[in-house]
């Protein structure tokens, strides 16, 4: 039965990973990333959000041809959006992924 | 528009995507179903696969018509909403759906409810998740009345009735039938049509002006002024419009990674690794749809014109439907009306799926029968029947609001997604000292605040476009209520925690963070080996 909770790990066992070394790495890595990157394209949109809000008359400047400083900011947002996912999935993949890997197999907790 | 469109080719093309679905539903959908089966599909969809299901979850009409029509007629300030619903996916991605995916089982509640009193927060995140969904659902329900009327020419009161009627029913099929495997596939199925129908009008538009995308803009400026290019012609009128703006601003990016049928997708892949690439898949297609949607609203705005969109039945919801027209005639307009209906079939799926499993999951089976064996066996039986009745009722909700302007209903579920969600969702995630206390403050806070704010605005009351344009008891300026109610809900979080007298479940903290950051103990797809 699938939803049966089978598993024996206890307390202790998620305590003894809890302070290994590699999994205060691991922690430690995944904030160093996500925080900063979390705070910093916040800011980014917030101040976009803010400039399309009250300052019109610069948003209105065109740059060329009829594409105006707020097109080319809103177009900017989808680039930085594309490019932090992609900056993440490689970190993820190169950084997160083996350290949690590297857990996983040198503790028992992935056997029931 | 009428004279021109063709009713019955329009019901024959979405016809055959009801066929198409159903024979798919029944397909994939065979054999006894466990929990984990009805719930995730086993887990065992791919990264890909559910990336494009959850933009087919999340492209909901009002992004396709709605955003569109906003930017024929507004001009950019229609663009400012494209921005914010993708920006929040960053959230979900850095923040949300890896941790989700490895600690939880079936619901947001799960999550919720890790390291606290299982009982009242599981029971606060149900309700929160029930009330999110049931908005979402009313205004999908509400949204295809309007859009019968708009693309067959049904305008009698019966006629859309019945056409309500048929979307609940077929809804109810496909989570009855399909579970969330049958729903995910009508999900895929529908993405693929709604982004190959808005590529193929997005290079048409673009190849009327020689791929010219500045000859475009000129020509919308033309026709609509200079603002249709700047910010504000919406929302820049006074400096009370502009704070709303923000508001609103704000509740786009924080929602999204708090809507439960969006965090329950995270359940339906086998991995943690498999939910980032869900993620990134769905971040390349919804930026990329939201991308065309610029273009087709100001193709709109070039070809068919402001004054034509507004004077139309639907306003600025028939921008799509008349470019459509303009573009490719009756029979490109039948296969944009298809997609518009196809896409409300899947949306309103995936929520019926997310609000029975809550019910039948959270409140059924762990807060009534507090996980007694004999309940974790009838838990699907419950969640069917929820289904049905989740399905009943928002036909009734779709026939009774009938003719009512709800569009601000999803303003709504966003609102109380960021508000009652993800503050609760992060401090559980990352604060080791949050409390039971501190959840349920901050749930019930951040629901109860965006409620009571939503109804003494000008939503409800004292403005000429309200619900009660007769009645003024309205007392909170703003339309959004996420800029007072989302920093309110955190706060609330953190009071509720710092001031509760029961200290955090230390043992089950260091549980839950191996448990999300390593993967290990998560559930694994059916029947693949630990």
């Amino acid at each position: 039965m699938d939803d049966a909770v089978t598993t024996t790990t206890t307390a202790a066992d998620w305590g003894a990973v809890h302070s290994r070394p590699d999994f205060a790495e691991l922690r430690r890595a995944q904030r160093r990333f996500a925080f900063p990157v979390a705070a910093l394209f916040l800011a980014w949109y917030l101040l976009y959000v803010l400039l399309a809000d009250f300052a019109h008359g610069f948003m209105a400047t065109k740059l060329f041809g009829n594409v105006t400083t707020g097109l080319v900011l809103g177009l900017l947002q989808f680039v930085s959006t594309f490019a932090i996912a992609g900056l993440y999935s490689r970190y993820a993949n190169n950084t997160l992924d083996p350290l949690a890997e590297r857990i996983r197999s040198r503790t028992e907790l992935d056997r029931p | 528009m009428k004279a021109e469109s063709s009713p019955v080719l329009n019901i024959g093309i979405f016809a055959v995507f009801v066929v198409i679905t159903l024979v798919v539903v029944f397909r994939v959908s065979r054999g006894p179903k466990t929990a984990t089966d009805f719930f995730t599909a086993g887990r065992a969809f791919t990264g890909r696969q559910n990336g494009i299901a959850i933009a087919g979850d999340y492209l909901s009409a009002a992004a396709f018509l709605g955003i569109t029509g906003a930017i024929a007629v507004y001009g950019y300030d229609g663009f400012l909403y494209s921005i914010g619903f993708l920006v929040a996916w960053l959230v979900a991605l850095l923040l949300v759906a890896e941790l989700l995916r490895n600690t939880g089982r079936f619901t947001m509640a799960d999550v919720l409810s890790f390291r606290m009193e299982q009982g009242p927060v599981r029971t606060a995140a149900a309700i929160s998740t029930l009330a999110v969904t049931f908005f979402y659902l009313l205004a999908q329900m509400n949204g295809a009345g309007g859009l019968v009327a708009l693309l067959l020419g049904v305008t009698g009161e019966v006629g859309q009735a019945v056409v309500v009627s048929v979307v609940g029913v077929l809804m109810i099929v496909y989570v009855l039938v399909g579970g969330m495997k049958g729903t995910t596939w009508v999900q895929i199925i529908k993405a693929v049509m709604l982004i190959a129908g808005a590529l193929v009008m997005c290079a048409w538009v673009l190849a009327r002006y020689d791929f010219d995308f500045s000859a475009l803009l000129g020509r919308a400026a033309d026709r609509g002024g200079d603002a249709m290019l700047a910010p504000g012609k919406q929302y820049g009128a006074t400096s009370l419009s502009r704070v709303d703006f923000l508001s609103l601003g704000l509740t786009l990016v924080l929602g999204t990674a708090g809507l439960p049928h969006v965090l329950m997708r995270f359940y339906t892949v086998p991995s943690a690794r498999e939910a980032r690439r869900s993620v990134l898949w769905a971040i390349g297609l919804i930026g990329g749809f939201l991308l065309m949607t610029t273009v087709l609203g100001y193709g709109a705005a070039a070809l068919v014109g402001a004054d034509r969109i507004t004077s139309a039945p639907g306003k600025a919801n028939s921008a799509v439907p008349l470019l459509a027209l303009e573009l490719g005639g009756p029979v490109l307009l039948g296969l944009i009306a298809a997609v518009a209906f196809a896409t409300i079939l899947a949306v309103v799926a995936g929520l019926t799926i997310t609000a029975s499993a809550s019910f039948a999951h959270d409140v059924y089976l762990n807060v009534v029968k507090k996980n007694s064996p004999a309940a974790v066996a009838s838990q699907v039986k419950v969640a069917r029947w929820a289904a049905v009745l989740i399905g009943l009722v928002s036909i009734a909700g779709g026939i009774a609001t009938n003719g009512q302007n709800v569009a601000f209903l999803v303003a709504l579920a966003f609102a109380v997604a960021a508000s009652a969600n993800l503050p609760t969702i992060l401090f559980s995630l990352f604060w080791k000292r949050f409390t039971t206390a501190g959840a349920l403050w901050s749930i019930y806070g951040g629901l109860g605040t965006t409620l009571v704010l939503i109804v003494f605005s000008p939503v409800v009351s004292g403005a000429t476009t309200s619900i009660l344009p007769a009645a003024d008891f309205s007392w909170f300026p703003l339309s959004n209520p996420g800029l007072v109610s989302i920093p309110l809900s955190f706060l609330l979080g953190y009071l509720g925690t710092v001031l509760s007298t029961e200290p955090a479940d230390h043992a089950k903290y260091v549980e839950m963070e191996v448990r999300a950051l390593t993967g290990a103990g998560a559930e694994r797809a059916t029947g693949e080996p630990a």
